[in-house]
């Protein structure tokens, strides 16, 4: 089993070598990275390439990990004792799964995806240590204990919201994303959009790392909002000349609506623009 | 070797513990990385680093550490390269054209010479810069293919486009903690104060109570409310305006902005230089004068924790002396006034813009921080960290 990246999948060596170490050595791998490197989607891919069942477990502000392991659903066996339902007697009728159960009962081995660990409390992580290390765990309502028939490859996500602890970071293996360079992401693209013209793929990849280096942008744009421009400006059909950025008059690409995302940072770009145009129009 | 790799990055700060080392160990003897420097760097990197802020110091540890197993290079200052050897490999590599800017530069043996007096003054490996030998930079001088001048020395032809390895290329250095801060940074380091408190009105059903108190109660259902959790920090905030403080503006901006997402009870004031008798809310009232300082320090009870934001560089008399404020008669002195808020508030932090190697050259930043005992921190993510810690202790 080695994870080479996929088809829609450009897995850059660090990449596959991290993948890869967590998958053999079965340590949960934290994958970091700015919005829209494809964190989430990694897990997806190694599922794929695997063929393994994915199981995904997003977290919220408000998820604890008990949630991940099991809950006991007592307002419905309050409600049948009170029915006299014989489903009552067992305790187990009212013990309701979690992502990490599913995971630990699945006959080949998965892939747990914990989707923005960062999300939840800052006790999280620490609740779920032996969890993860021993890959079982304990129901104290029915006195049974749960271990994994498989040790499931973990991929964690993170958006750096949160500190994680370091007994945490220590059972974890770490990846972090980087922005990928030009010529990664001429073959991402390639991989999404096989039959782009060459010429406008080259254009709207110049603009594109142009309108990232702009100082002072709240968000800069990433991969996917890339992906998603370049899906806009085939589906338009937009002339590969209309991307030079140096004709004075057009300094704001088309369609720039998928790239920026906040008002401000528009208004910034506008006004950058501007100021460029009225430069050159005093040479 | 390995172990080495291990203490260095331990001498360098970078948080590793046996379990990492036992880990790729282990790797190492699955055959993770085998035969192959660069493969063993992303596997070393990925067991060993936690935190993409400890990424670029662990690149120069391993660049150190890990010089010998590429083919030679530059060991160190008084390394011997066989010139013979090297013209002959230039003279192999180098286009008509590179060997006209050869000679634009003064001729081969120029270079060389160059070459020579360089690797004389060079004191130990280098990385960046213009002038030094090393990989990286723009120097003509080094394992960098792609300077059309560059003499590419010790590397065999075939892995030519990794003459800057991997590591030397230090594609992290922005991730360190201690260079860049952005709002998000900032927020990162705030939550640190967090302190998660149940307070106000019940409004959330407590399960568990309910559970137990129902089971007691002969099983009638006994319903138990419980207040939300709230982020209970408060925090006094007072920002020194104006003069010496525009280069800071944004930054300032930046820690504002986060912080008045962050807490629920923040106050804030605006001061220049230093704390008098009066602080004002809104900086164009500020002529008009503003809140009296006794008034803050007697509305707000002393577990607010006071943040001050400022340079703290100014004349020593506008501290030390009544009447030494640029802008008004100041009865007390701003001595007198920091004292007093820090009496009144024993959790203190003073945030300083001003990068820290450049402290000891303002003697008003040492007065400064005796005032508030040693608790002033740089604006930067790790001195916001440290901050933030030293307020929540």
């Amino acid at each position: 089993m080695r994870f080479e990246g996929t088809e829609d999948y450009v897995a850059t060596d660090d990449l596959q070598i991290a993948v890869n170490a967590s998958v053999i050595l079965e340590r949960p791998l934290l994958v970091k990275g700015e919005p829209g490197t494809g964190k989430t989607v990694l897990a997806h891919e190694i599922a794929e390439a695997l063929g393994a069942p994915l199981i995904e477990w997003h977290v919220k502000s408000t998820t604890k990990a008990q949630h991940g392991l099991y809950a006991y659903d007592a307002v419905a066996r309050l409600r049948d004792g009170q029915l006299g339902d014989d489903r009552v007697k067992d305790i187990g009728n009212y013990i309701v799964r979690g992502k990490l159960w599913e995971a630990f009962e699945s006959e080949t081995r998965p892939v747990l995806l914990i989707d923005e660990i960062d999300k939840a409390d800052i006790e999280f992580p620490n609740d779920l240590l032996l969890e993860l290390d021993r890959m079982e765990f304990h129901v104290y309502e029915t006195k049974q204990t749960v271990v994994a028939r498989h040790r499931p490859i973990v991929i964690i996500t993170s958006n750096n919201e949160k500190e994680l602890p370091d007994a945490f970071l220590r059972r974890c293996f770490f990846h972090y994303i980087a922005f990928p360079d030009a010529d990664t992401m001429t073959r991402i693209v390639d991989v999404h959009f096989p039959d782009i013209k060459k010429r406008l793929l080259r254009e709207a990849l110049t603009a594109f790392y142009d309108l990232r280096e702009v100082p002072g942008l709240k968000k800069k744009p990433s991969t996917s909002e890339l992906l998603d421009w370049l899906k806009l400006l085939v589906a338009e059909d937009i002339d590969p000349e209309e991307l030079r950025t140096n004709d004075p008059a057009k300094l704001i690409p088309p369609l720039y609506g998928a790239l920026l995302k906040s008002e401000q940072d528009v208004q910034l770009f506008e006004r950058l623009a501007f100021l460029n145009r009225r430069e050159r129009a005093g040479n | 070797m390995f172990a080495e790799l291990f203490y260095t990055l331990r001498k360098a700060e970078v948080p590793v513990s046996l379990r990492e080392y036992l880990d790729l160990m282990a790797a190492m003897d699955r055959g993770l990385a085998e035969y192959d420097v660069e493969e063993f760097y992303y596997l070393a990197r990925t067991i060993l680093v936690k935190d993409e802020r400890h990424i670029d110091k662990f690149d120069q540890v391993f660049g150190h550490v890990f010089r010998g197993l590429e083919p030679p290079e530059f060991e160190d200052g008084t390394a011997e390269i066989p010139e013979e050897w090297l013209r002959k490999m230039g003279e192999l590599d180098l286009t008509d054209e590179e060997k006209a800017q050869i000679e634009a530069m003064g001729g081969w043996d120029k270079l060389m010479e160059t070459l020579r007096e360089r690797l004389a003054e060079q004191d130990g490996r280098h990385q960046g810069g213009k002038k030094w030998i090393g990989t990286q930079g723009t120097s003509p001088y080094g394992a960098n293919g792609y300077n059309p001048e560059g003499v590419r020395i010790g590397q065999d032809g075939n892995r030519n486009f990794s003459a800057v390895k991997v590591w030397d290329r230090r594609e992290f250095k922005d991730l360190d903690g201690d260079t860049e801060i952005g709002t998000r940074n900032i927020k990162v380091a705030l939550r640190r104060l967090r302190k998660f408190a149940r307070e106000g009105a019940a409004e959330e059903l407590d399960l568990d109570d309910t559970i137990s108190s129902t089971a007691k109660n002969g099983g009638w259902l006994d319903v138990r409310m419980v207040p939300e959790r709230r982020n209970a920090a408060k925090v006094l905030l007072l920002f020194d305006v104006g003069g010496s403080m525009d280069p800071h503006i944004r930054m300032c901006e930046e820690l504002f902005s986060a912080a008045r997402t962050e807490f629920k009870h923040l106050e804030y004031f605006y001061f220049h230089n230093c704390v008098y008798e009066s602080l004002w809310r809104e900086n164009r009232r500020r002529r008009a004068g503003g809140t009296p300082t006794w008034d803050v320090l007697h509305t707000y009870p002393a577990d607010y924790k006071l943040i001050l934001v400022g340079d703290a560089t100014m004349s020593p008399y506008e501290i030390a002396h009544p009447g030494g404020s640029v802008e008004h008669w100041n009865e007390e002195s701003g001595e007198t006034w920091l004292r007093r808020l820090v009496r009144t508030y024993p959790q203190v932090a003073w945030l300083n813009p001003m990068p820290q190697d450049r402290w000891r050259y303002f003697p008003t930043i040492g007065m400064v921080s005796e005032i508030v005992e040693g608790r002033m921190y740089p604006l930067t993510v790790e001195g916001l960290d440290d901050a933030m810690r030293g307020l929540s202790r």
